[in-house]
């Protein structure tokens, strides 16, 4: 409705405009700026009301169910009154279906109703009388000298503000929430014992008189799986993703390039259980066959396997990026090394990839915290038992899956073992962040020197 | 058939360059048309013409950067001291490396001034010791009128010069790989007064040792540094002779027009 009025004024505002432009009139700014002006004001404050309407809606219900309920209900406990305003809240439309089931009486439900429905026309009414008498006041600032633009412009880049506003806080709030449950893990677990600790196995009982009631929480045996694995797949994703890209920008003819990308990326695209099981049925017994072949021992669950897949996962995340950046090299540089007599090999190592080394850096980075943030592959290929090993064909545990496996099943919410995974996620993200700050830096510096 | 006998007529006994019937393609559309031209040794010859008109199309074919281009075909034959470098035994990356050439706009690598003009000479082994290395850069520096300019300079981006300076540096560049030839497109067209006054003066030094062939847009840059100018029209080479005849009494009558500013 109020964008509709929106419209309206919209082109009302914009004929006005017209108007002058018809009488020769000198019009400061153009007549799509005018009807935009007064089309903002006729929307967006409504607009904004609106949210605010639906975000306050559950509260005003509550309050407007409260005097309804039967003194059996409030006589149970705070949860059943609860539960009873719930449902009285989500029926609210067609409470005549509850009259038979002796839920509400007839009379009641017909006062419920009805202010329920007065309610909503108000709100309705008053929304759209704002709207218009925006719409209108608005309207009558309009003159031929009115700079419409730069009103529309400040009124536009507050709105982006404030999306951006949205955006930043949200992550803030993210980050602040997991900050403050790894505070209370810290209060039941000590700090050195979980960063340099050793070993892990978060069982903590459920009854207190349990044997081995309180778990250990080393992370370190976590952190080193998923440096293990993330390094088996980077040796896979580096250099086929890199050797791939240069091959992309440089040696393919337009079309096949145009064909193969898109293939290659297809490869991002395949939901990470695919790979999963692809790892556990099918690379993790290959594996170890091999490895048995050549008299190694090697677990159905390693993390040579879990690697290996999840490298070629994240082949497409290096090499699309490297072939844009690469594909990005002023062609005047490929030029000048050619012809001063370089072979096609000599300008890609010698001009091209260091001109692109920002970019490839970056793209590693990018493929680096994908591996690290990766679950499914692990969980499905590389196993859960948390070992300290460098050794890439025993089973290894990351810290995304031990996150997955502490959060499901029967645990209380505010158990060490639970908070734990808060611990866990905020050092994985601190790690992710090093990681990207370090890559800024690098990126950074080299522009300086070579901008 | 006249054409011919005019171009026949300038051709000097010692011609390093000697193109015959050269057609360029690009895709089904025809660029050159049977060009004809031969480019003396150690002298400076121009190649003029409106814009569009196939220069750098004929510049690229001398040291085959044309070959880069997926969709372009070269025909006819170019010799160079006699030996025809489309000939399939020809390696081209040889080739380039005794032919230097000049970008319109001035393409340094990302790299220091130092590595900039020692890329060729590292590229093609030609020099082993560091030492030697050095003096190369510096005399290629020299050559280009840059020593003295970025002698302390040396370890700084190649990108960090000036504009003027940087083209100097791709000169400087281009002369350190000791080729026979330079090819220069429309060096100084992203330069100013002074920068296009040094760099012309560089040209007029480099000719008692190299081959130059340089397409300009500028009149007077031809007429300075030149000592034959060729004039191209829509792809065919329309007249060529020394350049003061052709600056001053031209045989043909669209050659007159160009150099006279009467043509668009
Ligand atoms: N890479 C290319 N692909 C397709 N056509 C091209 C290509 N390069 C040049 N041409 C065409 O060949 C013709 C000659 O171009 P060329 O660049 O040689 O002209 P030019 O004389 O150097 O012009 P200018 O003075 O503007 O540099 C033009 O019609 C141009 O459209
Ligand atoms: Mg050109």
């Amino acid at each position: 409705m109020i964008i509709v009025l929106g419209l309206l004024s919209f082109t009302i505002a914009k004929q006005r405009a017209l108007l002058y432009l018809q009488n020769n009139e000198p019009l400061r700014s153009m007549p799509v700026y005018h009807g935009l002006y007064v089309s903002l004001w006729a929307f967006l404050i409504p607009f904004f009301l609106i949210i605010l309407f639906l975000t306050f809606k559950a509260n005003y219900l509550n309050y407007l169910v409260t005097p309804y309920l039967s003194e059996e209900t409030i006589s149970l406990g705070s949860e059943e009154i609860m539960y009873v305003k719930n449902f009285l809240i989500n029926n609210i439309s067609n409470l005549n279906n509850l009259i038979n089931s002796g839920f509400i009486s007839e009379a009641d439900s017909n006062s419920l109703i009805e202010k329920y429905q007065n309610s909503r026309l108000i709100s309705f009414i008053f929304v759209i009388v704002l709207s218009i008498v925006l719409s209108f006041v608005s309207y009558r600032k309009l003159s031929v000298r009115f700079d419409a633009r730069r009103r529309v412009e400040s009124i536009l880049k507050f709105i982006f503000f404030i999306f951006s506003t949205i955006a930043v806080l949200t992550t803030i709030g993210i980050i602040l929430s997991l900050i403050f449950e790894t505070l209370r893990f810290f209060s039941q677990v000590g700090f050195f014992d979980f960063v340099f600790g050793t070993h892990w196995s978060p069982q903590t009982a459920i009854r207190e008189d349990q044997v081995g009631s309180s778990g250990s929480f080393g992370a370190i045996p976590l952190f080193t799986g998923t440096l293990l694995i993330t390094a088996v797949a980077m040796s896979i994703a580096a250099p086929l993703g890199l050797y791939s890209a240069i091959f992309l920008s440089q040696y393919a003819k337009p079309k096949t390039r145009d064909f193969l990308k898109p293939i290659l990326e297809i490869l991002a695209g395949i939901p990470t259980v695919v790979y999963g099981f692809f790892a556990a049925l099918t690379v993790g017994p290959f594996v170890r066959s091999c490895g048995e072949y050549i008299g190694l021992t090697v677990a159905t669950e390693s993390a040579l396997a879990a690697g290996l897949v999840m490298g070629i996962m994240i082949i497409p995340y290096v090499s699309s990026l490297s072939d844009d950046v690469m594909t990005a090299v002023p062609l005047s540089l490929r030029d000048g090394s050619l012809a001063l007599g370089a072979t096609q090999a000599e300008t890609v190592k010698k001009v091209i990839i260091p001109a692109a080394l920002p970019g490839i850096v970056s793209a590693l980075l990018l493929a680096i915290s994908r591996a690290i943030g990766e679950t499914m592959i692990v969980v499905m290929a590389a196993g859960l038992a948390a070992n300290l090993t460098a050794n890439p064909l025993s089973a290894v545990t990351t810290v995304t899956v031990q996150i997955v496996t502490l959060l499901v099943g029967d645990q209380e919410f505010d158990s060490a073992k639970t908070l734990a995974a808060f611990a866990l996620g905020l050092m994985l993200f601190v790690i992710t962040l090093a990681l990207n700050v370090f890559a800024m830096i690098i990126v950074r510096r080299y522009r300086e020197r070579y901008e | 058939m006249d054409k011919e006998l005019e171009n026949n007529n300038i051709i000097e006994n010692k011609a390093l360059i000697e193109c015959k019937n050269v057609d360029v393609f690009y895709a089904n559309q025809q660029a050159l048309f049977g060009i004809n031209l031969n480019i003396g040794e150690k002298e400076v010859t121009s190649l003029i013409g409106p814009s569009g008109c196939g220069k750098s199309t004929f510049l690229r074919c001398i040291n085959r950067m044309n070959d880069v281009i997926d969709i372009c075909r070269v025909e006819g034959s170019i010799k160079i001291s006699n030996e025809d470098i489309y000939h399939p035994d020809i390696d081209v990356v040889e080739l380039r490396s005794r032919i230097g050439m000049v970008f319109q706009k001035p393409n340094p690598f990302p790299k220091s001034v130092y590595d900039n003009v020692a890329y060729g000479p590292k590229l093609h082994g030609r020099i082993l010791h560091k030492d030697d290395l050095d003096e190369k850069v510096e005399k290629s520096l020299e050559r280009a009128g840059l020593w003295s300019e970025v002698k302390d300079r040396l370890s700084e981006p190649g990108t960090s010069l000036s504009g003027g300076q940087q083209q100097r540096l791709c000169i400087a560049r281009a002369i350190a790989i000791d080729p026979s030839i330079i090819l220069m497109d429309e060096p100084c067209s992203a330069l100013d007064p002074i920068a296009t006054a040094k760099i012309e003066e560089l040209i007029d030094e480099l000719k008692d040792n190299f081959t130059i062939t340089i397409v300009t847009h500028s009149m007077q840059q031809a007429a300075r540094v030149s000592q034959r100018t060729a004039f191209f029209h829509l792809g065919k080479l329309i007249e060529v002779g020394d350049t003061e005849k052709i600056f001053r009494s031209p045989d043909h009558e669209q050659t007159e027009a160009y150099v006279t500013g009467r043509y668009g």
